[in-house]
């Protein structure tokens, strides 16, 4: 009896994995543009001074990036990601890379799918200390001199976590653990696209390390769908 | 296949609860340390009693003392502790956490706790761990292994020397160990509030202990929730105590070490490279 049922669930599911496995439906995607409202806080100018072998890689000096606009008002460093109606995946095998270069984190945002892999190089010839201010998954705290191997990271909670580095306290950066892996980050431009959404309702979210979070519905169909988000920005 | 009645099963089940509830309270965490068991329901009271004005009712280091008192309690509800066995990131084992209750603090409002029983400070290590939610899904991480001591010579205070300036602990410790490097004036903790990297010249206890294993420790495991990161990716085990033994110099304090140091300097001082981007410590 047991068995018999064994089987034929059995029989259903390769039954069912082969009409999934036919012509698979057209991925669309979502693509739009961050813009802001309001007066957002003037970036400073960051003094290297004290770290000559970092300053010496800027020619002109670096500014802070908490918020970083483009030109008519558009919002760079913007993580549009579905919190909604997509189907949960294995994490993508890809390797996450975060750059520690001229004192800088390249990205300023690291997007990535909660267990994915994430590599943290030190390109500099200076020490640096990763410090991933995490309060869901583990807080630590890792040392990298010039020139060791890379740091092996994965985080097992979605979370947003601000990194920094206590050596050298203008380095602010954030990893963006995520659910899902159907996100994209706004460029110099505000532009996005999420690119392989397969047609269906989703919820947007868009997030800003200063601006807090907006929330957006889109059907996507075949062909391209929309997505405009404006935040309210506030000078401090 | 025989069925069981399922009167019988709450019944037997409910009795279970009750037992249970004879000893320990629903969702309380145990602790054990050298063979001692602890009690979260036990240790409760106790915190009441000796932990709540600063530590909270909630744990989470907002009693009525904490707003005069720097630095700041230890909100127990993120669960990452400065002094740990286990490498940075994991949790800490119940015998660090009891240690970190007997030893105190030295240089905080927090004292050591000797005078409590040892059955008290166990039982206070189990409710300590009911605040955070992570003590119910991970274990503690594992103790890093330290080697046996390597000898207290001068090659190694000197090998030791060169990994405090390769490892640029002069940043924020300072060219001679001042604690005024230059990124000392700018260091906060994890919840943005400001704190200084240690002085050696204080000649002070360490936080996390006094022994040259704990200096070890210190450094190899990281204090979590403060600037100072874990070296366990780039020092080796066995170089990790020659930067001990260097380390001991910058004390003012009667050691093997400092002692050795000031016989061969007068000598050789010339020889030194100095510690920091261009002028010299020590």
């Amino acid at each position: 009896m047991r068995t018999k049922h064994v089987a034929s669930f059995a029989l259903l599911a390769l039954a069912a994995s082969t009409i999934a496995a036919g012509p698979a439906p057209r991925a669309g995607s979502v693509s739009g543009t961050v813009t802001f409202t309001g007066t957002p806080p003037k970036m400073m100018k960051i003094d290297m001074a004290k770290e000559p072998s970092c300053e010496k890689q800027h020619p002109t000096p670096v500014m802070t990036e908490s918020v970083v606009t483009g030109p008519g008002s558009t919002l760079a460093n913007v993580v549009v990601y579905v919190s909604a109606g997509d189907q949960p995946g294995p994490a993508p095998s890809a390797t996450v890379r975060y750059d520690q270069k001229g004192c800088e984190y390249i990205p300023h945002v690291a997007v990535m799918h909660v267990g994915q892999p994430l590599e943290i190089y030190n390109n500099d010839q200076t020490s640096h200390n990763i410090h991933p201010l995490a309060k869901a998954n583990p807080e630590w705290n890792k040392s990298q001199p010039a020139g060791s191997p890379p740091i092996k990271a994965t985080y097992d909670k979605p979370e947003f976590i601000a990194v920094k580095c206590n050596v050298h306290p203008w380095m602010h950066g954030y990893f963006a653990v995520l659910a899902t892996a159907h996100f994209a980050t706004s460029d110099g431009n505000g532009k996005f696209t999420i690119p392989d959404l397969p047609p269906g309702k989703y919820t947007l979210i868009a997030w800003h390390e200063r601006f807090g979070t907006q929330t957006q519905e889109v059907t996507v169909g075949e062909s391209e769908a929309k997505a405009d988000f404006v935040f309210k920005a506030l000078p401090y | 296949m025989k069925r069981s009645n399922p009167v019988a099963v709450l019944v037997s089940g409910l009795g279970l609860c009750l037992l249970a509830s004879g000893t320990a309270p629903l969702g309380a965490q145990e602790a054990r340390v050298d063979g001692m068991q602890g009690n979260a329901g036990a240790g409760k009271q106790y915190y009441r009693r000796y932990c709540i004005g600063c530590h909270g009712k909630e744990g989470d280091g907002s009693g009525e003392n904490a707003q005069w008192i720097d630095p700041r309690p230890r909100d127990f509800t993120i669960a990452t502790f400065k002094c740990r066995s286990t490498p940075t990131g994991t949790l800490p084992t119940d015998a660090d956490l009891f240690h970190a209750i007997t030893r105190g603090f030295v240089t905080t409002n927090m004292p050591p706790w000797g005078p409590l029983t040892r059955q008290v400070r166990v039982d206070l290590v189990a409710y300590i761990k009911s605040f955070s939610p992570r003590w119910k899904t991970q274990g503690p991480g594992t103790p890093i292994s330290i080697p046996a001591e390597t000898p207290a010579n001068m090659e190694s205070i000197l090998r030791g020397r060169e990994l405090f300036q390769k490892m640029e602990c002069w940043k924020c410790h300072g060219p001679a160990g001042h604690g005024d490097g230059p990124s000392a004036s700018t260091l906060t903790d994890s919840k943005d509030n400001p704190i200084r990297p240690y002085n050696f010249s204080s000649g002070s206890r360490f936080k996390c202990g006094e022994t040259n294993e704990d200096l070890y420790r210190i450094f190899m495991t990281g204090l979590d929730g403060t600037p100072m990161p874990s070296f366990a990716d780039n020092i080796q085990p066995q170089d990790a105590w020659d930067l001990v033994h260097f380390l001991r110099t910058l004390q003012p304090l009667p050691t093997p070490e400092a002692a050795a140091w000031h016989a061969w300097l007068p000598a050789h001082a010339g020889e030194l490279k100095p510690i920091g981007p261009d002028q010299g410590g020590q």
